[in-house]
């Protein structure tokens, strides 16, 4: 901040550079050496004394997980993999047709009630995963939804319905008023109106809302663990603990499992940078 | 019927299925869980759920030591944990923000985190802590500072260093990008005018910079205490609340005593607590985060 007025001494410009330099690497070495664990051999990892330096890089711990190798039992990861991705996507697209309604109708409309529903949509994110399991594990067992992908894609949705009402109005919000009454007055409905005008220019912030909304299904472990029980809907997340036993661990296969749970969690976050911090702020300062 | 084929029920139209899944998936099931939180009832025996006892699950919660235990560890953890986090990522904004070239690169590297599942990061530093092969002890180990290994996750103290340790790592980010996205909104005209008054760089830091980065600070906090619950996946992964019970939340408690002790009357009693506290952190930020923009407001 003092950049235009002082100068800094060169010292002064070394110390936060190798500040940044040591947090940089606090982030990112836990996370690489998952990565880097993913690809060596069980034997060099357990290694006394430590090897640093990876000697050999091997597949074997993906083919493994996938029960790909004959020396090893698989683990059903392959359906854990199409489970989340079914779920995650399916909750995506829904919520985000539910939300986008919500959302336009308190970015556009007066009416009763509103700021009073607005605050039950937001409270209702307030309650813990963990704490609206418990009840949902009793009325989904009486009503037979546990272990369906169909109860957690329910459940999934209104998770993601508060936050993505949330994204939503503030988009609509930027758009002005004025082009919609233009297009309706130029004989468009406003349903055309709607979808000639208004969703064409938020389609990029419902796309980031999408990413966020697959992102926290995709994500999600506290819900998915009590509400599933075995490969017809078991997620990726879930699955993740059949690594650990009472007292050995997986390393190798767990961090193979971690690689597969990142990849896509890693390209879409990427996307949607710009946003993420928009998407924060703006609902915030500006009220 | 002709309310709801007049223009005035279109924003209910619309906002029905919303309001219905809620209902079906948030509502109804607290209310459940609210029933049977005055119930004593117990999975394995299903007609308890009719066997109303007052409110018996929540004074013997008030009389256990395991539940006290855990909610004033969990209230002293998520304080130290968003602390911790508001002060490192305050610092990590402003040594970015001092770097003019390669920022961009930097604001990437600091979302890593953010991109890590809760339970992600649980297993991650599992390994990392790991007293046979985990990272931390190998360097020690090699770097000749230690001869036996370290029980991170097993001795009580470190177990519970390392779960914080973990909690900030995966949540500094959060903090470091919204008060980063607030130094590149700060006005440069009020800073001049201060040096040239004679302000050192500390009362400029003090009374201009930080004044105007409550906001995102608050915002930052609104945010956390949302999902502060989230920690439950971390802490699921890492320790299970072991060793005997020292690192005990009361999300994990409550789990224990819902699905394995199968009593899920008392369960739900905690499970309520749990929200409240929940509600309580979220209100106590959000309303700083409106005081301080009206301050923002007025001071325009």
């Amino acid at each position: 901040m003092s950049r235009t007025l002082s100068i800094e001494k060169p010292w002064q410009r070394w110390a936060v550079r190798a500040g940044v330099f040591i947090v940089m690497l606090i982030l990112v070495v836990p996370g690489a050496w998952v990565v880097l664990t993913a690809f060596r051999p069980n034997i060099e990892v357990l290694a006394r004394p430590a090897v640093w330096i990876p000697q050999q890089l091997t597949l074997n711990n993906f083919l493994g997980i996938f029960g790909l190798l004959p020396t090893q039992q698989g683990l059903p990861v392959a359906s854990y993999f199409v489970n989340s991705l079914v779920i995650s996507v399916t909750s995506t697209v829904v919520a985000i047709a539910i939300g986008m309604m919500g959302g336009y109708a308190f970015a556009r409309y007066r009416f009763r009630g509103k700021a009073t529903l607005f605050l039950g949509f937001m409270l209702s994110r307030t309650v813990p995963g963990v704490a609206l399991s418990l009840p949902l594990f009793i009325l989904w067992s009486r009503l037979g939804l546990i272990d369906t992908s169909f109860g957690l894609i329910l459940v999934y949705l209104a998770v993601n319905i508060p936050f993505t009402i949330w994204l939503t109005d503030g988009f609509f919000r930027q758009i002005p008023v004025d082009l919609s009454e233009a297009a309706q007055i130029d004989g468009c409905t406003r349903w055309q109106a709607f979808w000639r005008v208004e969703f064409p220019l938020a389609r990029s912030g419902l796309a980031s809302a999408a990413i966020f909304a697959f992102l926290t299904s995709w994500n999600e472990y506290a819900l998915a663990s009590q509400l599933t029980r075995t490969t017809a809907s078991k997620t990726m997340p879930v699955g993740l603990m059949d690594f650990t036993a009472q007292f050995t661990v997986d390393w190798t296969g767990m961090s193979a499992m971690a690689v597969l749970i990142i990849i896509p969690a890693l390209v879409l976050t990427f996307i949607v940078q710009k946003h993420l911090i928009a998407g924060l702020t703006f609902g915030g300062v500006k009220g | 019927m002709s309310f709801w084929r007049s223009p005035r029920a279109t924003p209910y139209l619309l906002l029905l299925p919303a309001i219905a899944v809620i209902l079906a998936v948030v509502l109804v099931p607290l209310l459940v869980s609210f029933w049977t939180s005055f119930t004593a009832y117990n999975l394995t025996r299903p007609q308890t759920l009719f066997q109303f006892v007052g409110l018996r699950n929540y004074q013997r919660l008030l009389g256990s030591d395991d539940f006290w235990w855990a909610f004033g560890r969990t209230v002293l953890f998520i304080t130290i944990a968003l602390n911790l986090e508001m002060v490192l990522g305050l610092g990590l904004a402003l040594l970015v923000s001092r770097i003019t070239r390669g920022q961009r690169t930097l604001r990437t590297i600091m979302m890593f985190p953010m991109m890590f599942s809760p339970i992600l990061v649980g297993f991650q530093f599992k390994y990392i802590f790991n007293d046979a092969v985990g990272l931390v002890n190998n360097a020690l180990f090699d770097l000749g500072l230690i001869r036996q290994p370290i029980a991170w996750l097993v001795d009580g103290t470190l177990a519970n260093f390392s779960i914080i340790f973990a909690e900030v790592w995966m949540s500094t980010s959060v903090f470091a990008i919204l008060l980063l996205a607030g130094l590149m909104a700060l006005p440069k005209e009020p800073i001049e005018a201060a040096r040239v008054d004679g302000c050192n760089a500390w009362q400029v830091f003090r009374h201009i910079t930080l004044p105007f980065l409550m906001p995102f600070v608050f915002i930052a906090m609104t945010i956390r205490s949302l999902d502060v619950a989230r920690a439950y996946d971390m802490v699921r992964i890492m320790t299970n609340g072991g060793p005997a019970g020292r690192t005990e939340l009361i999300w994990t408690l409550m789990t224990r005593v819902g699905y394995q002790n199968s009593q899920m009357g008392m369960a739900n009693a905690m499970g309520y607590v749990s929200i409240i506290l929940s509600i309580v952190f979220t209100f106590y930020f959000y309303r700083k985060l409106v005081g301080a923009r009206a301050f923002m407001g007025g001071a325009q």
